[in-house]
């Protein structure tokens, strides 16, 4: 049970030494109940407390890690079940699955998609995470080269290995523990040996059990054994029971405040239907409804921009909207004299504001200055989005240098700065754009259309 | 130890609404598709979009499925509903928007009318971007379609007045209240509409709609407050089913509308499209929605797919 603070500063040595930063034991109490610091900055409490207090304010859900250097992920740590309640923090990871009895032709389709899949949406890089492989064969050497084959042709991707044999396993960690892999298959069978693999190589350990109740009662073996890098599938492959699935063991740990079930969860949709859109309707919902693995059977393009897009919104934190970086961004085939458009830097803003612009197929120049993050008008009220503002962006970026033009267009709710740009900026016309982003397209037509008449 | 599942058990219910003389929406007690908690009510609808005009804007791959029969309402809800077998059919009434061809409210109330006598399923009956025309749009198709329970799309701030009185009360069909992702607007207007004396079971939500990646994630976090209000906190305003043009969204954003010249990688623009209808549409299902409205066939099979899974 989780303790408040007047109980966390009984285990303190209430010295009042301010060593840990802050001015006496209690506001340190008060702090640690609340999660915003950690006990270890505290160095005179007894080891006794401090086990005591690391039980206590040990988060509901264990955060987990797989993969290596630059693809290093992590998993878990989630503390709410609904992200208004505070945010989710740990995006699930997507793998595409791959077995040593597949076709050749099949392999190579999957590692081309693997490594078409790669573009930026809002700061975020987007590319297939994890290549799942599943031993089939039970041919130990079929099964390496296949990890092989694909962990060369992508290098990017960490390998999940799915076998139930400790002994392929070990062989299959050997060529690929640098890049730390996920290890797939404890169960009650061979649970022991699979908890020493994982521990010595220091993996992520997938559990797998027919049932809730019985991957219950194999946590807590596994528990005992004292690993508790954990990865868990309560092993129904159809939908609806993979929801209930994931819906509970979340719930158990957040609402129950059940550690056995505190960690995150593997969504098998590469077996719940063959249908690729099917399978896209699955992910999607385990993004929302709460996988942290999903593995799929292959995925191209058109599953690849919904599934990341659903990911980037779900994960975004509700207290800090997502921001675009500044700049000057390239709306069509835009050239040295097409128009000018100043928005802010809140993503929705822009996406909204591009995707109006492209539509009026006016090929056109979007300047981005730095606006805070937030939408027109409350960066305008903030303080943010004003003549100073735009103008640094102006400077910064070259603007001068990259279009003739020296009018610019501003949102029609920011009519008033109007003469204030004008004064920072010498040379520069300022033309009120519109109210609605909605309204673009007419309002570009028009504009272009005048200075052609022009 | 032994494992004990948790439940969430509610005091709240989320009504049925009547839609048409046999559609019926909402009735659960628990989270959306939560049926090991309990009740989940009735399965969420699917319904299918036309327009009275030919819809010239659609990508050309939702476009070019229906353009043998989408210069005549009539022929495109019949071909709809005969061979995809929608729970409903939604008919927007592009054609009356000032900025277009501004159709007259008669000739349009004439193609509602004759839908509702050709076409064996229920109407949603939606309006053009300009809500003024919307409120003398939505009293004269309500006029002519008295007793119905066809649902109106929508009444918003600027309308809810007209549109309410005579959808709502005069004419006894259904009142979709629309608001722009805030619960609290949400609670707002629907307080207003049943202070005008429309009885909640006559009313449905459109919580406000986004494309995934388009700011999706306010909608789902609406949502999901909106059902946790309703059920938890046992709140009466927010209990009405919430019905979500998915659509009307996901086919305007740049994965469903550039074309595969433009982009070579990104593959056909059929497939993106039907992608990206798809993904929304689940993404809402999830957080609570008790109707879709979508376009192309392949993703009402899909939902439907997934709707039947979740629930059978």
């Amino acid at each position: 049970m989780a303790l408040n603070g007047m109980q966390i500063y009984k285990l303190l040595p209430r010295k009042n030494c301010k060593e840990c930063g802050f001015p006496t034991c209690l506001a340190f109490a008060m702090k640690l109940a609340q999660g915003g610091t950690e006990a270890e900055k505290c160095p005179y409490m007894s080891d006794e407390a401090k086990a005591q207090l690391a039980e206590a304010t040990a988060p509901p859900m264990k955060t987990v890690k797989f993969g290596a250097n630059d693809t290093e992920y992590t998993l878990g740590g989630e503390t709410v079940l609904f992200r208004h309640e505070k945010t989710f923090v740990n995006r699930p990871r997507f793998a595409i699955m791959f077995s040593d009895i597949m076709a050749q032709e099949e392999i190579e389709k999957k590692i081309n998609n693997i490594n078409t899949i790669n573009y930026t949406r809002i700061n975020e890089e987007m590319y297939v995470e994890i290549a799942a492989f599943r031993c089939e064969s039970q041919d130990k050497d079929k099964f390496i080269s296949l990890i092989k084959k694909v962990t060369e042709s992508c290098p990017k991707v960490v390998p999940m290995i799915i076998t139930e044999s400790p002994e392929i396993a070990e062989a299959a960690v050997g060529i690929c523990a640098d890049k730390g892999p996920i290890l797939f298959g404890a169960n009650e069978q061979n649970y022991e040996a699979m908890a020493d693999l994982a521990k010595e190589n220091k993996l992520l350990l997938g559990v797998t059990a027919d049932g809730k109740e019985n991957l219950y009662t194999l946590v807590q073996k596994l528990q005992n054994t004292g690993y508790k890098e954990l990865l868990l599938d309560a092993g129904s492959r159809n939908l609806k029971g993979a929801f209930d699935d994931m819906v509970n063991i979340r719930r158990t740990a957040l609402l129950s405040g059940d550690r056995t079930f505190g960690y995150p969860a593997v969504a098998f949709v590469c077996d719940m239907s063959q249908d690729k859109m099917m399978q896209l309707a699955c992910a999607s919902l385990f993004i929302e409804k709460y996988a942290s693995i999903i593995v799929l059977s292959d995925m191209d393009y058109s599953m690849a921009l919904p599934l990341f897009a659903l990911r980037q919104n779900i994960f975004t934190d509700p207290q800090r909207p997502m921001r675009i970086e500044q700049g000057i961004y390239k709306v069509g085939s835009a050239d040295e004299e097409s128009p000018l458009l100043v928005t802010v830097d809140f993503a929705l803003t822009y996406f909204i504001v591009s995707g109006e612009v492209e539509r009026s197929k006016v090929p056109s120049w979007i300047l981005i200055p730095d606006a805070g993050g937030y939408s027109v008008l409350t960066a305008w009220a903030a303080g943010k989005f004003n003549a100073k503002s735009i103008a640094k962006a102006v400077k910064e970026f070259e603007v001068e240098n990259k279009v003739k033009t020296r009018e610019l267009i501003i949102p029609g709710k920011v009519a008033v700065l109007k003469s204030d740009i004008e004064d920072e900026l010498p040379g520069w016309k300022v033309t009120v754009g519109t109210e609605e982003a909605a309204a673009l397209p007419n309002f570009l037509k028009k504009y272009k259309a005048k200075e052609a008449a022009s | 130890m032994a494992y004990k599942m948790p439940t969430q058990k509610y005091s709240g219910k989320i009504l049925e609404v009547n839609v048409g003389s046999d559609l019926k929406l909402g009735g659960e007690s628990v989270l959306p598709f939560y049926s090991f908690d309990g009740d989940i009510g009735n399965k969420p609808a699917i319904g299918m979009e036309i327009w009275d005009i030919f819809p010239e804007s659609w990508p050309a791959g939702v476009l070019d499925v229906f353009k043998e029969v989408a210069d005549e309402p009539v022929k495109w809800a019949k071909h709809c509903v005969e061979k995809y077998n929608p729970d409903f059919i939604c008919i927007k009434f592009e054609g009356a928007s000032p900025d277009g061809l501004n159709k007259s409210v008669e000739e349009c109330a004439e193609v509602a009318k004759r839908l509702a006598e050709n076409v064996s399923v229920p109407l949603v009956i939606a309006g053009c971007p300009n809500n003024e025309k919307n409120a003398k749009l939505f009293t004269k198709i309500a006029e002519s379609l008295p007793n119905k329970n066809y649902v109106f799309l929508s009444a918003v701030e600027s309308n809810y007045k007209e549109v309410a009185a005579a959808v709502g009360l005069a004419y006894g069909n259904v009142v979709a209240a629309e608001s722009s992702v805030d619960l609290n607007l949400a609670k707002q207007l629907n307080i207003l509409i049943t202070q005008l004396g429309v009885k909640p079971d006559k009313m449905v939500m459109n919580p406000g709609c986004a494309a995934v990646g388009y700011g999706f994630e306010y909608a789902v976090t609406t949502m999901d407050r909106i059902r946790l209000a309703a059920l938890e906190q046992n709140d009466a305003t927010l209990q009405m089913p919430m019905i979500l043009p998915v659509s009307f969204e996901s086919w305007k954003v740049k994965e469903s509308v550039v074309s595969e010249e433009e982009i070579p990688e990104w593959g056909p623009q059929e497939e993106r499209g039907i992608a990206m209808e798809i993904s929304t549409a689940v993404g809402v299902l999830a957080a609570g929605a008790n109707a879709v409205i979508l376009r192309h066939p392949r993703s009402v099979e899909v939902v439907r797919n997934f709707i039947t899974e979740m629930t059978e």
